[in-house]
């Protein structure tokens, strides 16, 4: 068994990494250990390493992987505007929209009378915890509105519950979790899907390589949510 | 005790300083041998006069006030400094003025990306001499320098930085439209990039071409069929192609989608890519602007070598084990500990 067009592939564990694994099955790409042993990190016959999806771009950008696959949120969240030096992004192409692990990022409240609203009204400036603070910062500064952000790692649904902030910035494929804690989507931010990500030397130096197996990704039936 | 300096800078102690004196040493060497004389510039300048030049990402980071109150920067990189030289002290002189440059310059960094605030960079700036020639000429010098330190399996990839402006021109494409795309191609977000196209409202073979040849690379080959649009930057391109030797031809890829993120350029553009380095070793291209703007308008053509990033390639061939190199798969490089895969942890 061999790598894809000889190319290395960063694969994210988690929500991404079932939608990947069929992906690259369809590549012909033989995936069993990839599916059974969710210890193991390198996968050398095959040419795979799997991470966090927000680390895929950080190996990407170095080159110890040719191409990864991650969550738009996670591009969105580590890049920056461009022509803008203090911002700028992680230096990877972005080359393809894959499709599954479709998610909308949210800003989301508790039920009833929008409390953000209120505070903003009568604060002038609403608390927002999230895990994606530069996503939140830039989606409230656009939209002309004050915004303390508060970074959490984990659960963000408990800071509004506990009255440490007003709102929430998050990302929700069906919502579930926000009823079960009795918040509502108050805005959509934007949709993410997984995108696959080059990295910039890899991608003139194994151009052929590349636009190979982006040319079968793209003959691809679509996907169907993964 | 610790006494901390800034992120992004670093001592170079003896055994390194030999290294990277050799390689400076034979670019230094190389480019004397093609007649560029070395100068240095003062590394603190005016803000008012570096501002002349439109540096983009790269512009100074640094500032400080002098004793009547001027602005002071540190130069971010040494293109503008010499085209100042240039402007003021070889006002009259013959032409093509040949200059090359072993200098520390300084930039912005964003925290923990490794990235240096300060770089010492080594290159060439060839003034008075228009393309194709020109060009021609400095890629040849690039290619000699690079040889010269035993560098073995670089690439450069060009491209021109007017190819897709012009493209866009051709179609009419409209200026608000026109610099969205152009935002997504600096992003390098191909996905950015189509959505913008189908929003465009542009024709559907306008839409595939402006989607395609950005991501045309490789061989001269891909200058082929792109409509009379682009012909200028297409024929340039291949101008420059014929006139350089067999060796220094066989590394260029051509890259119809590159962009460099300094905004003086206006022909002519390339980066040099290594495999076992995951980012850009240098770069340059044509400035045929530049020198306009500080009162002798001139062609001109440069590039700059990050001698660091050139150090860690020739390590990183001599090694094996460079980026691109250390591979699963490889049968040397880090196998995984049974520490590491604690590592993981579970997902939100």
């Amino acid at each position: 068994m061999s790598p894809v067009n000889g190319l290395t592939i960063a694969v994210p564990r988690g929500a991404l990494f079932s939608g990947t694994v069929e992906l690259l099955a369809g590549l012909g790409l033989d995936t069993r250990e990839l599916r059974s042993n969710d210890r193991k990190l390198l996968f050398e016959d095959i040419g795979v390493i799997t991470m966090r999806p927000s680390d895929v771009p950080t190996y990407v950008e170095a080159g110890a992987a040719d191409l990864g696959v991650t969550g738009k949120d996670v591009l969105l969240e580590q890049g920056g505007r461009p022509f803008d030096p203090g911002a700028g992004g992680r230096d990877v192409y972005e080359l393809l929209d894959l499709g599954y692990g479709r998610c909308t990022m949210v800003l989301a409240s508790k039920a009833g009378p929008d409390p953000a609203l209120e505070a903003l009204r009568r604060l002038g400036v609403m608390h927002v915890a999230t895990k994606y603070p530069r996503i939140a910062a830039r989606y409230l500064e656009e939209t002309g509105r004050q915004a303390e952000i508060v970074e959490v790692k984990g659960s963000v649904e408990l800071a509004p519950l506990t009255g440490m902030v007003e709102a929430i910035v998050d990302l929700t494929a069906t919502g579930t979790t926000l009823r079960e804690n009795n918040l509502i989507v108050r805005e959509e931010i934007v949709v993410c899907t997984a995108r696959l990500i080059a990295n910039p030397v890899a991608h003139k130096l194994k151009a052929a390589e590349i636009d190979d197996l982006l040319d079968r990704l793209r003959e691809r039936p679509a996907a169907d949510g993964g | 005790m610790i006494h901390p300096i800034p992120s992004g800078t670093r001592d170079v102690l003896p055994d390194e300083t030999r290294e990277v004196r050799a390689i400076t040493d034979t670019l230094r060497g190389v480019f004397e041998r093609h007649g560029y004389g070395e100068v240095y510039t003062p590394a603190l300048e005016y803000e008012s006069v570096l501002e002349r030049a439109d540096m983009a990402e790269a512009r100074p980071a640094y500032r400080v006030y002098d004793e009547s109150g001027a602005v002071l920067v540190l130069r971010s990189d040494m293109t503008v400094p010499i085209a100042r030289v240039v402007a003021t002290r070889y006002s009259s002189s013959e032409l093509p003025l040949r200059f090359c440059y072993f200098a520390h310059c300084y930039r912005g960094v964003r925290p923990q990306r490794g990235q240096p605030r300060e770089l010492l960079q080594a290159g060439i700036e060839l003034v008075g001499s228009p393309a194709p020639e020109g060009t021609a000429e400095a890629l040849t010098v690039l290619c000699h320098a690079l040889d010269a330190t035993g560098l073995k399996d670089y690439r450069i990839g060009l491209g021109d930085a007017s190819l897709f402006p012009a493209l866009t021109a051709s179609l009419g494409v409209p200026q608000a439209v026109r610099l969205g795309l152009l935002e997504q191609l600096v992003m390098r977000d191909f996905v950015g990039l189509e959505q913008a196209l189908a929003e465009s409202g542009l024709s559907g073979e306008a839409v595939e071409l402006l989607l395609d040849v950005p991501q045309r690379r490789g061989g001269p080959e891909v200058l082929a069929d792109i409509p009379d649009l682009a012909d200028e930057a297409v024929t340039g391109l291949r101008s420059v192609h014929e006139l350089l030797e067999p060796a220094v031809a066989e590394r260029v890829i051509f890259d119809l989608g590159l962009i460099r993120n300094i905004g003086y350029y206006t022909g002519a553009v390339f980066d040099v890519y290594d495999p076992a380095l995951g980012t850009p070793i240098g770069g340059g291209g044509r400035y045929d602007d530049l020198l306009g703007r500080f009162g002798r308008a001139l062609p001109a053509v440069g590039f700059a070598l990050g001698v660091d990033r050139l150090h860690i390639a020739l390590a990183g061939e001599e090694r094996g084990t460079g980026a691109l190199l250390a591979r699963p798969g490889a049968s040397e490089g880090p196998q995984p500990g049974s520490a590491a895969h604690e590592a993981i942890e579970p997902l939100s």
